[in-house]
């Protein structure tokens, strides 16, 4: 426990007047597993955008581990650094897989885009990655050199995953990865991230209103309501023993979570 | 000055006003200084629409002096409609001698093509851009692409060959092939036919780009690198072809097909005319060709 991978600390932002989120701090550690969970306009998307380094701050710092061992302010890196560190060693994956692939590129080409990205210019060994990576996220191989528009909802958030974790990432952010999915859909993919966050021993900083997503993936949970963490703990503490109202509320809304 | 140019004496030499020329200078300077990098610059209407090649026409005005020699082609050709409007254009407001032989003229002006003769030192080749931005179907965005190029993030690129390696069995990218210059800049090299790509590496020639309606201007200066993207495994190729030219047998130049009748009948005659003639002229003939008697300085 002495060397988190990401330390947030007093972090706080305003949209003019009205609060977006203030005073939050916690760290994470190496493989663990953290969702921030709250109803809508609670603050969660923005303080996801906060520590990934895509919006900046009021106040606060974010710091990061890099593979070096030092830990960083990402606001203190250039944009060419926190460029990099975005699409080598993170991945984000976004509610709407439209907005976290290419379109109008391949599976294949998705998939191999940030290994181009860092230098590799061999045709046939990206093209191996991109198969081996489409079978560990279950879409059938033979699908790669079609475009994302021809798959389902799951398949395409699955192929969104695969695109992130091409690069081995430490540190994956995931905005509501199940969000506008049906429920036996939203199982599988749920089963698919459990094992690969286990198997790959990613960190992860996942945002989700729902409550059962919560339980099922993540180690720790912050529970956030009007721009503020008010309660904050494991997981399985937070959710069966609720001490904040709010929370108590929010977990008692649940159709058997 | 010749006589035609006295009669537009209401214009400055080569149409553009001084100033306007030496901002167009200063862009072409800071191209040069930065080969590869696009340079904006304040485009003027000119007297032609756009896409006529209204960027190369000020890059030519901006460098041109009254010893120069100029020639202008389209496609390879001296005779088609843009080269010949454009070469009228500058023997009426600059009054300069203009040729068709590569090897005479020190400022070559060109649309799609690069001459095939080797071009010398004393030379530069000014080219009608209508894309400047290679990443520009890749990324729509202009602030993405120009942090993109400030970065040197070349990957979407690549995405883009691997997309067409995966769809097409080979690159099939054939004109515009995308190009680093100088191990930094990814650069589009205007339409020209990927045959051409190889000449603009240790080229003695300065090339210039201009784009008119996009408002910008790039260079690849004498003698820099200059690399067509590929894979390891799927190396650039350039265009060949398997039959010589109909007209003068060449092997070793870019062919057009021309349509010579409704019933199929076609032949692969030189995109280059002056090539083509200039072989000719020295007796070479190819399988549906004529010998002909020399003819020098024919267009004058």
């Amino acid at each position: 426990m002495n060397d988190p991978l990401l330390v947030v600390e007093g972090l706080a932002k305003s949209y003019g007047g009205r609060m977006g989120c203030a005073d939050v701090s916690f760290t994470l550690e190496p493989g663990e597993v953290l969702a921030i969970v709250g109803e809508s306009g609670s603050g969660k998307t923005t303080l996801l955008n906060l520590i990934s380094g895509q919006l900046p701050p009021d106040q606060g710092r974010v710091a990061y581990r890099m593979r070096d061992g030092a830990l960083r302010n990402i606001l203190d890196l250039t944009e060419a650094e926190r460029r990099f560190l975005a699409r080598t060693d993170w991945g984000f994956v976004h509610q709407d897989a439209r907005n976290g692939l290419r379109m109008g590129v391949s599976a294949g080409g998705n998939i191999g885009e940030r290994l181009m990205g860092i230098g590799d210019r061999h045709y046939g060994k990206i093209r191996d990655v991109a198969l081996n990576w489409l079978d560990r996220v279950e879409i059938d191989p033979a699908r790669i050199d079609d475009k994302p528009g021809q798959f389902s909802g799951g398949m395409r958030q699955r192929l969104q995953i695969a695109r992130n974790l091409v690069t081995n990432p430490r540190l994956v952010f995931m905005d509501e990865p199940t969000g506008g999915l049906d429920v036996s859909v939203q199982a599988r993919l749920l089963d698919l991230i459990r094992g690969l966050v286990a198997e790959l021993g990613l960190a992860v900083v996942l945002v989700t209103h729902d409550l059962a997503v919560a339980r099922l993936l993540s180690h720790r949970i912050l529970v956030m309501k009007g721009g503020y963490v008010i309660e904050a703990g494991l997981t399985d503490r937070v959710l069966d023993d609720p001490q904040e109202a709010y929370t108590q509320l929010l977990v008692s809304s649940v159709l058997a979570a | 000055m010749s006589a035609t140019a006295e009669n537009y004496r209401g214009y400055n030499f080569a149409y553009l006003d001084e100033q306007t020329k030496r901002m167009i200078r200063r862009a072409i300077l800071k191209a040069i200084a930065i080969p590869g990098y696009q340079v904006p610059f304040a485009s003027r209407e000119m007297p032609m629409p756009y896409g006529w090649g209204t960027g190369g026409v000020q890059v030519t005005a901006a460098i041109l002096g009254p010893d120069d020699i100029l020639k202008v082609i389209d496609q390879g050709a001296d005779d088609t409609t843009n080269a010949v409007s454009i070469r009228q254009f500058f023997e009426k407001t600059a009054g300069v001698q203009t040729t068709t032989e590569t090897g005479k003229a020190t400022i070559i002006q060109t649309r799609h093509r690069i001459p095939e003769a080797t071009l010398q030192d004393h030379q530069v080749l000014v080219y009608q851009v209508p894309i400047p931005e290679p990443l520009r179907f890749l990324e729509p965005r202009e602030t993405e692409t120009r942090t993109m190029h400030a970065l040197a993030e070349y990957g979407l690129m690549h995405v883009k060959l691997y997309e067409d390696i995966a769809q097409h069995g080979h690159i099939a990218k054939t004109y515009d092939y995308p190009v680093l210059v100088a191990e930094r800049y990814v650069m589009a090299p205007s339409p020209i036919p990927k045959f051409d790509n190889p000449k603009m590496h240790q080229s003695g020639a300065l090339q210039l780009f201009g784009a008119g309606r996009e408002k910008r201007i790039y260079a690849i200066p004498p003698h820099t690198e200059v690399v067509s993207l590929d894979f390891e495994d799927h190396p650039f190729e350039p265009t060949k072809f398997t039959e010589p030219c109909a007209l003068c047998g060449a092997l070793d130049s870019y062919l057009d097909e021309v349509i010579t009748d409704d019933k199929g009948g076609r032949m692969f005659v030189c995109s280059d005319t002056h090539h083509c003639e200039s072989r000719r002229a020295e007796g070479h003939v190819g399988a549906l060709g004529t010998p002909i008697t020399p003819v020098t300085e024919a267009a004058e």
